[in-house]
């Protein structure tokens, strides 16, 4: 069956599934692929059209070592333990990891005595590699930064990933081991009952025996469709803009804000694709659809990063963007066992899912389990590797012996990122294929660079219409 | 493996073009034109109107039937020009890496002319507040797109709102008709004086020009929805479309350049170039909308023209001049080429000499851009406290148009003295 995005369900809810995660964002599709090494019935549904199109697309795209996490909760326990299992596993599959570590830069006094609390806590985090460095030793790590740098809180391991590859090697790998993924299928209803659950989505009835909310900012909306009202999720918008490739050379590490009573600040980050990110804004909301950028928004994070980083705004902007964190006013995840409802809530994962998906993954089966799940022995996945879109790793286009045997990937299609006709072919015919030009851009960069599909957006379009028959 | 030629230009459009075409016809040895696009011809390609200059017969040519004969001028006369082919950085001094479907390669060359080009900014680049729908492009994707895919009804939406006020707005306009799209509105932030569109944008069925008013934010989830602007006067409303077309605002597609490390032109972001086009890098040259954007096809194909003697006298083994004297604007002037005066190069062989001064620099023509409408200002060009040119201009400027000084303007220059600076004022 495998990746559907439109008419009716298959079976109308017969046969049930043994499992149904709803939410294929970056924690959804890591739940699902830790539930495909058993021998389970297992569907990932979404409402939108694509995997990871809400929060998991638009983040500041690190992976955390957990350092700066409230030391004892289950945040910090899984983003600890999450860290390690996806650099693992994204060596494994090739999904772009740089180690850059992070600096937390102190511009006042303030803030220069809060460094060595700050590496105190990381300590009991279980850190214990970060080091103080002192005006000079900051200014040699990285001399672009602007006047007025104190000091600065080195801490290893800190790195950038990218978001998009992640969520969709879990998906992947979830659809090549068994597990069907429903898209453009938002739930609407749930009818709770024994031994199977009735969901009632837009395109037909599925029978869930368990099941898991991964819903990201509407997990609070799903609990109520199971009647449950244990949190509420505010949007925090964060507001980023992505500068040009020729800032890349300005900034060595990833640069994070000491926080502070004055609030937290903005980073200014590289990219895996070999831009630099300035952001986020943070702005709580009522609106979870409010993914817009504002005047006030870039202002004031040009003004920031002026001073983090002045050569910056030399530069151009390739992108903004917006996206929103799922806060519920709580200092830690909420992840729930229902057992009465054979049902798993996992809320409140803030900017940390990311790097906590695939220890959440394994503590979300064991929660299963004390729902009564019993999955069965445990066997390999199908494997999974992914196209590169790191800049630090081979890209197509430089690779002599794959033009060699397919003369399509050294025909660069989008100039800016450099992104070959091979690349856009293998995404049209990849296991779980775009459904537009966005999802197109999530799988190749294309269209991602500075010209923003001034020179390629016709190409690409002929493409799409050429490779993408039959799957939209 | 490297591979040597003794010409290699970087872009066939209409400056490339013409450089190679008449490096060719010169004698140059082995001319190569590489082009990253699967044909040649640049920008006129996707041009469907007049404006090109007329054939042998006096009949008016159009984008791409220009583009054809720049493409078999530079043929003809012996020019090789390769398309589908991508120059994707320096692996050396005047040695660039390749990347085509017949596989990569490293050629060497003794001259490059960097003829990369211009591209307008996105949506992005200018900071437009909103959510990110489709539905949003420039004009150069508009064109390309009802090129590649024909006048196709709903190509592009149905209802479509133009920002900007240069020529380049009126020919976006243009395009979405013919597409079938209804234009709403044409938005631009110059007062209504300072663009290129009159009343009802001067087409036989007018179209509402919102001059002196901004785009304030994009609206819509999936498909653009709306534009917001707002007017000198404070006032706001929505446009309701399908479609945002952002024209002009031109940047030069500088990779190459950036990669090179040499200077950029504050004004222009383009790379500094001497007045024949010579950048800081022994070798390299420089030509077209790359060094300025914006400038029509027939400006861009001079400079390729012009280049030639400078790339002859380089493969001649003349000295790269080092040097030369900054060239700046003052006052309602938003850029100036080029960016250097150089001293006149000495007979020689060595790569880059340092000149005794004082040296005069050999006069050359200015291209001046103003930053917004002049009605008949004094131009002046000095150097230090020597005024070198003071002339009122007959006509009015305008903002996207540049004006042409004769070489007599520089005449005098000191090539050993401080900056050279234009200004202008009503």
């Amino acid at each position: 069956m495998g990746v559907t995005r439109r008419g009716p369900l298959p079976g109308d809810g017969d046969p049930a599934y043994d499992v149904v995660v709803v939410g294929a964002g970056v924690v959804g599709a890591a739940i699902a692929r830790a539930l495909a090494r058993h021998p389970l019935r297992v569907a990932l549904v979404d409402a939108a059209d694509d995997v990871g199109d809400g929060t998991s697309k638009a983040n500041t795209a690190i992976l955390h070592t957990g350092f700066d996490a409230v030391p004892g909760t289950l945040e910090a326990r899984l983003v600890r333990e999450g860290h390690r299992l996806l650099d693992a596993y994204a060596r494994q599959t090739g999904i772009p990891v740089e180690p850059l570590g992070a600096l937390l830069v102190a511009w006042d006094e303030q803030q220069r005595a809060a460094l060595p609390r700050l590496a105190q806590k990381a300590e009991r985090n279980g850190h214990r590699t970060t080091r103080l460095l002192s005006a000079p030793e900051l200014a040699l790590r990285e001399p672009h930064l602007g006047a007025g740098a104190l000091a600065a809180l080195e801490v290893p391991g800190e790195s950038v990933i990218c978001p998009w590859t992640t969520t969709l090697a879990y998906a992947t790998q979830a659809v090549r081991s068994g597990v069907d993924l429903h898209l453009s299928c938002r739930v609407e209803e749930v009818r709770p009952g024994d031994p199977y659950h009735r969901l009632v989505t837009r395109r037909g009835v599925l029978g869930a025996r368990h099941l898991v909310n991964a819903c990201g900012l509407h997990a609070d909306g799903f609990d109520a469709l199971l009647g449950r009202a244990d949190f509420t999720v505010t949007p925090r918008r964060g507001q980023l803009v992505v500068f040009d490739k020729f800032a890349r050379d300005l900034v060595r590490h990833i640069l994070l804000p000491v926080p502070g009573p004055l609030g937290k600040g903005v980073l200014v980050s590289p990219t895996v694709y070999g831009n630099v990110m300035l952001g986020p804004t943070a702005e709580d909301l009522d609106d979870k659809t409010a993914t817009g950028t504002t005047a006030e928004g870039l202002a004031g994070l040009r003004e920031q990063g002026g001073r983090i980083l002045p050569a910056l705004l030399d530069e151009e902007v390739t992108a903004v963007y917006a996206g929103l964190r799922a806060a519920t006013g709580q200092e830690d995840y909420r992840i729930a066992a229902h057992p009465a409802l054979r049902y798993v809530t996992v809320g409140g994962i803030r900017s940390t899912g990311l790097t906590a998906s695939l220890a959440i993954a394994d503590h979300v089966l064991g929660l299963l389990a004390d729902c009564g799940l019993d999955p069965g022995p445990e066997r390999p996945l199908a494997p999974v590797r992914m196209p590169n879109l790191g800049e630090s790793f081979p890209r197509p286009y430089r690779d002599a012996g794959l033009i060699a045997r397919n003369a399509e990937f050294g025909a660069i299609v989008c100039h800016c990122e450099r992104v070959t006709r091979g690349e856009i072919r293998a995404a049209f015919t990849s296991t779980i294929p775009p459904a537009g030009p966005d999802g197109l851009r999530r799988r190749t960069r294309a269209r991602g660079g500075r010209c923003q599909g001034h020179f390629c957006g016709a190409e690409l379009r002929a493409l799409s219409e050429e490779y993408g028959e039959g799957t939209r | 493996m490297t591979r040597t030629v003794d010409v290699l230009v970087v872009g066939a459009g209409p400056a490339g073009l013409a450089a190679a075409a008449g490096l060719a016809a010169a004698g140059a040895g082995r001319v190569e034109v590489l082009e990253r696009e699967t044909d040649a011809g640049g920008v006129p390609r996707h041009c469907v109107r007049p404006g090109f200059g007329s054939d042998a017969l006096g009949r008016p040519l159009d984008g791409p039937a220009y583009a054809r004969r720049a493409v078999r001028a530079a043929s003809r006369a012996g020019a090789t020009v390769r398309t589908g082919v991508s120059a994707t950085g320096w692996a050396a001094p005047l040695t660039l890496d390749v990347t085509a479907p017949t596989g990569l390669e490293r050629i060497r060359a003794r001259a490059v002319v960097l003829a990369t080009g211009a591209r307008e900014r996105p949506r992005s680049a200018r900071l437009v507040p909103g959510s990110r729908p489709a539905g949003v492009l420039t004009t150069g994707e508009l064109q390309r797109t009802v090129a590649r895919f024909g006048a196709r009804a709903g190509l592009a939406g149905r209802r479509a709102v133009v920002v900007g006020g240069d020529p380049v707005a009126r020919h976006a306009v243009r395009t979405l008709r013919e597409a079938g799209a209804v234009v709403a509105a044409v938005v631009c932030e110059r007062p209504g004086t300072a663009t290129a569109l009159g009343v009802g944008g001067a087409f036989a069925t007018p179209v509402p020009v919102l001059s002196g008013t901004v785009v304030t934010e994009l609206t819509g989830r999936g498909r653009l929805t709306g534009v917001a602007v707002r007017a000198g006067d404070g006032r706001t409303a929505v446009l309701r479309c399908d479609t945002v077309v952002f024209t002009g605002d031109w940047i030069p597609d500088h990779e190459l350049v950036r990669l090179l490390g040499v200077p950029l032109a504050p004004g222009t972001r383009g790379p500094v170039t001497d007045g024949d086009f010579r950048t800081a890098e022994p070798g390299v040259f420089a030509v077209g909308n790359l060094l300025h954007g914006g400038e029509p096809a027939r400006r861009a194909a001079a400079e390729g023209r012009a280049v030639v003697g400078a790339v002859l006298a380089r493969l001649a083994g003349r000295p790269w001049p080092a040097g030369g004297v900054p060239v700046a604007t003052e006052g309602p002037l938003r850029w100036v080429t080029p960016g250097l005066l150089g001293p006149a190069p000495v007979p020689g062989t060595s790569e880059a000499v340092s000149l005794p001064p004082p040296v005069p620099a050999p006069p050359v023509p200015l291209l001046v851009r103003p930053e917004r409408r002049l009605v008949r200002p004094v131009l002046t060009v000095r150097q230090g406290d020597v005024l070198l040119g003071r002339e009122r201009l007959a006509a009015t400027l305008v903002p996207w148009r540049s004006v042409r000084l004769g070489p007599w303007w520089t005449d005098g220059v000191d090539g050993a003295g401080g900056p050279v600076v234009v200004a202008a004022e009503e």
